[in-house]
């Protein structure tokens, strides 16, 4: 009884998170480089399922998924009440997280060091690649993390475009709340208690991301320095890499 | 901005950038090269060394091209002319900051650039750290064949790295050519200003030779020829000449009062006012430096002092 939703959830959100990561970092990372008329409006938008109550985002997704929409009529495609539009109302619920954390993490990487390598000859991709990345990537795994525990968590959208089919679309929360509504508690703990376990890991793991930033590293061997006449001038240094600032 | 510019960092809004007659920018053309083409070594103000990469990788970033030996070797080579052997697997931020810079001259040079960018690179560093620095980087550029820019904020500094000097006010070149020569003839009072020039003054010509400094209340007699594009005449501090009232008075000699002193390590650097006794601490034309050792002979004088502005060594200056 308890395998089959806890699995469910974990297909679902594996699939919503590759979502994530591929829509997430490339739209992030747009969003951080291109400035183009109408950014205001479309970052707006893209944070709207932060703040609408889940029921309105399922709406949205069944007017997009459902009968009459080009993707139903036009391709063929129905996937409402399947495991894959769970994913999708995971995926898009929990999209703004990524998107967020990905383009504040790389706006705020230094300018320079992105000029530097490509005054060493480097291609726009091979700075993206090789400078811009990974000088941010603790900054984007944390959003990353945030989103997959948001993408588990999902109840309201996924209630409406999957419905709580069991066996074929009752993910964990889903299958939380029917437990209480069926006054199994005993079921209900353990589900909660799996949920609640997961999202502090997650969240830890954020947490432990943004401690451990490169550049409060301490140095190692401070004894046995080779040059310790040049004293480090920090403030010169410092400022370049401001706290990142995820929870705005 | 100009070595930005340079760089392709910054796009100017029109003009051309040519460097050993490569066309690098051409606003008519339509041409702009590509940064990465330009093959310039970049040198920022406070180094932009890439954080997540060992001073190895960061030194070998611009030759990835090359095969793995030949990296190698010129990444050893620069480790040891910049005396940073052994410090090949740290990260920059296990570094001092005088080391992060020799890293980041470092991987400039690797790629054997045709021009050197230096952006103000000892901004960041104290005095110390400074003029060691100052020391190392003279000799390196020594070695490197390209051309090379230094940009700072300091003239003094730039006299001593550099040949040539070219002074920039608001975009505008206010002066260029041999360094020497710039500090000789300033020609313009930004450039005196610049270059360390403590006294000036308005003026008001009156003949071919003579004029009047309406800020120092006296008449000057000139070597060189008043026009009237001049609108200003400055003498250097140490070039003020105290004179023994028993010997004959060279020309442009006033009586002066001391008004205020001021001391350094070996020299001390005196107020005066020509003229008149001063009504306050605030109330002097001209600042004269002088070693410690004269100094000592001069301080017992009784006032007022007799100083000389010896006429070849005004500096007649435009706005």
């Amino acid at each position: 009884m308890i395998w089959s939703p806890l699995l469910l959830s974990l297909q679902v959100t594996l699939v919503a998170s590759l979502l994530i990561s591929i829509l997430g970092l490339s739209i992030g990372v747009f969003l951080a480089r291109k400035k183009f008329p109408g950014q205001i409006v479309i970052s707006t938008l893209l944070n709207l399922p932060l703040v609408l109550p889940p029921s309105v985002m399922g709406y949205f997704l069944l007017l997009v998924l459902g009968r009459g929409s080009p993707i139903k009529e036009w391709f063929g495609i129905d996937i409402l009440f399947t495991w894959q539009a769970a994913a999708l109302a995971s995926t898009v619920v929990a999209l703004p997280l990524m998107v967020e954390s990905t383009r504040a993490a790389i706006a705020n990487v230094n300018p320079e060091l992105e000029a530097a390598a490509r005054t060493l000859g480097s291609t726009e991709w091979e700075v993206l690649r090789q400078i811009t990345l990974p000088t941010a990537y603790r900054g984007i795994l944390a959003g990353f993390g945030l989103s997959v525990a948001r993408g588990l968590g999902e109840f309201g959208a996924t209630l409406m475009v999957a419905g709580s089919i069991p066996g074929r679309t009752q993910t964990l929360p889903l299958a939380i709340y029917d437990a209480v509504q069926m006054q199994r508690y005993g079921l209900a703990n353990v589900m909660v208690l799996i949920m609640t376990a997961i999202a502090f890991g997650v969240l830890w793991w954020v947490r432990h991301l943004e401690a451990r930033h490169p550049q409060s590293k301490p140095r190692s061997s401070p004894g046995k320095h080779p040059d310790e006449t040049e004293r480090r001038s920090s403030e010169a240094v410092a400022p370049l890499y401001p706290r990142r600032e995820l929870y705005r | 901005m100009t070595l930005r510019c340079i760089a392709g960092i910054e796009t100017p809004d029109q003009g051309r950038i040519i460097l050993n007659e490569r066309i690098l920018y051409d606003s008519h053309q339509g041409i702009n090269v590509p940064i990465r083409d330009r093959k310039v070594g970049f040198v920022f103000q406070n180094y932009a060394l890439f954080p997540h990469l060992t001073v190895a990788q960061n030194i070998a970033y611009g030759l990835r091209k090359l095969p793995r030996n030949a990296i190698n070797r010129r990444v050893g080579e620069q480790l040891a002319q910049m005396k940073l052997t052994g410090l090949g697997d740290r990260y920059p931020n296990q570094l001092s900051g005088g080391q992060q810079q020799r890293v980041a001259l470092a991987r400039a040079l690797a790629p054997e650039p045709d021009i050197l960018l230096l952006d103000e690179p000892f901004s960041a560093l104290d005095t110390h750290l400074r003029n060691e620095l100052e020391k190392q980087l003279i000799q390196t550029l020594s070695r490197y064949m390209g051309l090379a820019i230094f940009v700072s904020h300091n003239l003094e500094e730039a006299y001593r790295v550099t040949q040539k000097l070219m002074v920039l006010d608001h975009g505008q070149v206010v002066a260029a050519g041999d360094k020497q020569a710039i500090f000789d003839r300033p020609n313009t009072l930004t450039v005196a200003q610049l270059t360390g020039c403590k006294n000036y003054s308005r003026i008001q010509p009156i003949n071919r030779h003579t004029l009047r400094a309406l800020d120092w209340d006296c008449t000057l007699q000139t070597t060189e020829v008043v026009t009237a594009a001049h609108t200003h005449i400055g003498i250097r501090a140490h070039q003020i000449t105290f004179v023994d009232p028993r010997e004959p008075s060279p020309p442009n000699t006033f009586p002066a009062w001391v008004v205020w002193t001021s001391e350094t390590p070996h020299r001390m650097t005196v107020y005066l006012k020509l003229g008149e006794p001063p009504l306050d601490t605030e109330d002097y034309h001209l600042q004269a430096e002088v070693f410690k050792e004269k100094w000592v002979r001069l301080k017992d004088r009784p006032m007022p002092w007799s100083i000389a502005l010896n006429p070849d060594r005004l500096m007649l200056l435009h706005a």
